[in-house]
């Protein structure tokens, strides 16, 4: 290799230094060869690709429809073609179900999903038809956020309505929306409709105290014990009983809690190439939690996806002031409360009625690295069973598995999890994604939960325990 | 504070796998750190002890004979003869029927997709029936799509390598594929899950429209080699079928990256991870370490978890981070380097001394890696050791060039079992 290329060292710390000051022996000059970026610069991620196709082999959507090109050309290959004017951004882009396996597949460094997310944006902004079926529905399913409280305030009527088959025939016929699946049901009282109810902050704080002096130690003495909830849109609209649970088990620990304001994390919105509601979104967030972080929280999310999202996706896309600082202070419940709590030491000794759950790890925890966690906690619960499925993916990707055209590529990627939770011996569902839910669920028929629930039953009982315990205390 | 475990093993490949087995074997809780995927998707499958010696005699009938007399500071020199033997025994108890070769101590002969044949040690069960010690004439299908297999030319080159059968290669199109850019885990899927396709007959599974394709091909030959793409978590259901529909033995062809061999294995390690109760923790990088006071032990570890940072403390640490392509060893212009513990990596000083003109030729950087005592913990410049609790093992060590000698997969595993084990006494105490 001759001196005057660019290596195609990839930014490991201490990398190819730029200025001269160390190779001046060589007599090396480097020259701006590019054009200061005007945009965000992918080049460095392109050129990492030395195209193993490592990717390619964890993407779930390729393994079952050849006509999707997989992540390699979607991400580093497509970046390249379009760098000549006569090249525009192809439509398979919009079959990627953003999992974003083929980032943590990526030995090389290459940032994949943040490829793909830009692609898939400009391919929406510049070459998908604003009045066409699609945009509309895609539209509809990215700010599912903003019908939510439609639907909230009449649930009953929603569920109705929305559970008619007509609804589903109207559904597939005027939007492209499958009428295999089963809307959600919404909840009749919203977590933040309870929250409010409950005396909001000012009760958390009582209730954190109380268990602060219950616990005696000195550790938990601390005034600091702040969290600030991300509950994202399905724990509030839909399953409260989650967000209830997390809430518990936060003040079981003396958390103060906080519920800060806060729009939907953006997942749906990315994966439909809806970047500017996305960053409408995003804003909101960064905002009203840099605000929290500045009140002394850290940032607790219970849902995979709003994590992941709040965590690699708002630095990688956007530069709002706070980004990178609520970023790095998010986490997932149950991992913070492994790192700042003796979790496992606590739940030692506790124990449920025999139960075993067939436990399926989300796309967006295993990018985490969180894929484990939730057997290995779960384990130290008596007569709790949890198995691992395995590493396939759910196949519903948010609100992927909900186009017509995606149902059939959806239920066949998620027919290996299917096998295996038949295999396993347990009849009830166990994940942390609320889509990933809804595909075990529309699977199996099994009922799902999620872990916070679980570990809320081990620690602080049901909440009818919890009720009649405080009912008594203030008698 | 930290997650704690006894043994903390860094690196997801197979001398990462092979250490955390060995290490749970002791009665020590074990956990595997693993960044990003693995090189065992770029391989081939085969373990390899040793094909050919350093100084590129063989290839060798016995690898065993071999080994005593490698250089000071080859891996195998370092954890003796024995260990060798023990570890690859402790391999055939984990992958069980999924590898063959262990009847012999002898290397067995297997062709590869360019029509070379290789020297290794054990074998995926898939490739048995193919050995090239085998005189049965052979007929080799390769798929129009699949070009990284070049079916005539691979039989012609086995010929022309004097194999002792006549050998003949046929290119046929795959049914229910459609591109030409189809990953290789589309092909295995589509048989897994015998899915339905359409073929001139109507519409059949995936397995029966394959060999009813390759059928009209065969002539006197009683075994007929495909790609490796026969199916992925069923593929020794998919061989059966084939072999019954077509009268013939079944068996697969070792490709190059990314192989569904190279991928069995991972998901066969990993299964045995989980049944030995290893805790895996995936996608996530260690980024820095602390030492204790006196400087000379690792205290903890701290992986970054998408910005979040989580301390992991064990009593032994084993890096099997793996070497210049698994990222375990990394260069800069001016340096070789080891990017965790900044372990001492010997190398020369100019860096147009890390490599000679003849690609083929003995190349410096292909040795690049951590010198290790006996014990294989690192050592500093004045051979003092690192850490008196760390250990490496893998592609991470210096001292032999795996592509040249084909002992990859046997050094990982040997390395791997004796850092393990040694972690896993020394944890549990």
């Amino acid at each position: 290799m001759s001196d005057a290329e660019h290596p195609t060292d990839d930014g490991a710390p201490g990398d190819y230094p730029i200025d001269d000051s160390v190779s001046s022996d060589d007599e090396f000059e480097p020259i701006q060869v590019f054009p200061e970026a005007e945009e965000m610069d992918l080049r460095p991620g392109a050129d990492n690709c030395y195209k193993c196709s490592t990717c390619d082999t964890n993407c779930p959507v390729a393994e079952v429809d050849d006509e999707f090109p997989g992540p390699k050309f979607q991400g580093p290959e497509q970046w390249r073609l379009k760098r000549q004017e006569d090249h525009d951004i192809d439509d398979s882009v919009m079959k990627c179900s953003n999992c974003m396996r083929c980032d943590s597949a990526c030995p090389s460094e290459v940032p994949l999903s943040q490829m793909h997310n830009t692609a898939r944006g400009e391919y929406v902004d510049e070459h998908m038809n604003k009045l066409s079926r699609e945009y509309i529905r895609n539209r509809i399913l990215a700010n599912y956020r903003r019908l939510a409280p439609l639907a909230a305030a009449f649930p009953r009527t929603a569920n109705f309505v929305m559970g008619l088959s007509v609804t589903q025939w109207i559904g597939e016929k005027t939007l492209g929306i499958t009428s295999e699946r089963e809307f959600p049901e919404f909840a009749t009282e919203t977590f933040r409709e309870w929250w409010t109810k409950r005396g909001g902050n000012a009760t958390s704080k009582q209730r954190a105290q109380d268990a602060r002096a219950q616990r005696g130690d000195a550790k938990s003495q601390s005034e600091d014990k702040r969290i600030a909830y991300f509950h994202g849109c399905y724990s509030n609209y839909n399953t409260p009983e989650v967000a209830k649970a997390l809430v518990r088990v936060y003040e079981h620990f003396g958390y103060e809690v906080m519920v800060p304001e806060q729009s939907c994390s953006g997942t749906p919105m990315f994966a439909n190439g809806m970047l500017e509601d996305a960053r409408r979104a995003a804003e909101t967030n960064v905002r009203e939690l840099a605000a929290a972080i500045e009140d002394g929280a850290d940032i607790i999310a219970s849902c995979s996806s709003c994590s992941m999202s709040i965590r690699q996706e708002y630095p990688e896309l956007f530069d709002f002031e706070g980004t990178d600082d609520v970023a790095a202070n998010t986490w997932d419940a149950v991992e913070y409360l492994r790192v700042h709590e003796d979790l496992e030491g606590e739940l030692e000794g506790t124990s449920l009625e025999d139960e075993s759950f067939a436990y399926h790890a989300p796309c967006h925890s295993r990018n985490q690295g969180l894929d484990g966690q939730t057997i290995e906690v779960l384990g130290a619960i008596d007569g709790i069973d949890a198995h691992d499925v395995g590493d396939s993916c759910s196949g519903i990707s948010g609100t992927y598995g909900w186009k017509e055209e995606n149902y059939e590529t959806s239920m066949k990627i998620g027919e290996e999890m299917f096998e295996h939770m038949d295999d396993a011996p347990a009849e009830t569902g166990l994940t942390e994604c609320p889509t990933c839910s809804m595909q075990m669920e529309h699977g199996t028929g099994y009922e799902i939960k999620h872990t916070l629930e679980i570990l809320a039953a081990a620690l602080v009982g049901t909440d009818h325990d919890v009720d009649q315990r405080r009912g008594q205390e203030t008698r | 504070m930290a997650i704690e475990d006894d043994v903390l093993v860094l690196g997801g490949g197979l001398a990462g796998t092979t250490a955390a087995l060995a290490a749970a074997d002791q009665d020590v809780q074990v956990r595997l750190v693993t960044h990003k995927q693995s090189t065992l998707r770029h391989a081939s499958g085969l373990i390899d002890v040793l094909g050919y010696t350093p100084a590129g005699d063989g290839p060798l009938v016995d690898p065993f004979d071999a080994l005593s007399d490698l250089p000071d500071g080859h891996p195998y020199e370092r954890v003796g003869v024995e260990a060798v033997r023990e570890a690859l025994s402790f391999f055939d108890d984990v992958a069980g029927e999924a590898y063959a070769g262990a009847h012999t101590g002898a290397n067995a002969l297997v062709p590869t997709h360019g029509g070379t044949v290789k020297p290794t040690a054990r074998y995926p069960a898939s490739t048995a029936a193919g050995l090239a010690s085998d005189d049965r004439d052979t007929l080799l299908v390769g798929f129009e799509t699949l070009p990284d297999f070049e079916a005539p030319l691979a039989a012609a080159h086995l010929e022309a390598a004097g194999v002792p059968f006549t050998a003949r290669g046929v290119t046929l199109s795959f049914p229910g594929i459609v591109r030409d850019d189809a990953k290789v885990t589309r092909y295995a899927h589509l048989l897994d899950q015998n899915e339905s396709v359409s073929t001139g007959a109507g519409e059949t599974g995936a397995r029966e429209a394959l060999a009813a394709a390759v059928e009209a091909h065969v002539e006197d030959e009683s075994r007929v080699g495909f790609p490796a793409i026969l199916g992925d978590e069923h593929a020794a259901e998919v061989r059966a079928d084939l072999a019954d529909a077509l009268g013939v033995d079944v068996f697969e062809v070792p490709m190059g990256p990314p192989s569904l061999p190279g991928l069995r294995l991972e998901d066969l390690l990993y299964d045995a991870l989980e049944d030995a109760g290893v805790r895996v923790t995936s996608g996530v990088p260690v980024v820095e370490y602390e030492t204790g006071t006196d400087g000379d032990r690792i205290d903890h570890v701290v992986v970054d978890r998408t910005g979040s940072k989580l301390p992991h403390r064990a009593d032994q640490y084993v890096l099997a981070t793996g070497g210049l392509v698994g990222k375990g060893v990394r260069s800069e212009r001016e340096r070789v380097y080891e990017p965790l513990f900044d372990c001492h990596v010997p190398h020369a000083a100019d860096r147009y001394d890390w490599f000679v003109d003849d690609v083929f030729g003995d190349q410096p950087y292909a040795r690049f890696g951590l010198r290790v005592d006996r014990e294989l913990r690192p050592l500093t410049a004045d051979d003092e050791p690192e850490f008196s609790n760390l250990r490496a093992a893998g592609a991470v060590l210096s001292g032999y060039d795996f592509a040249a000698e084909k002992s990859g997969g046997g050094v990982s595993l040997a390395t791997g079992y004796v850092a393990g084990t040694r972690a896993g006494e020394e944890g549990g105490e």
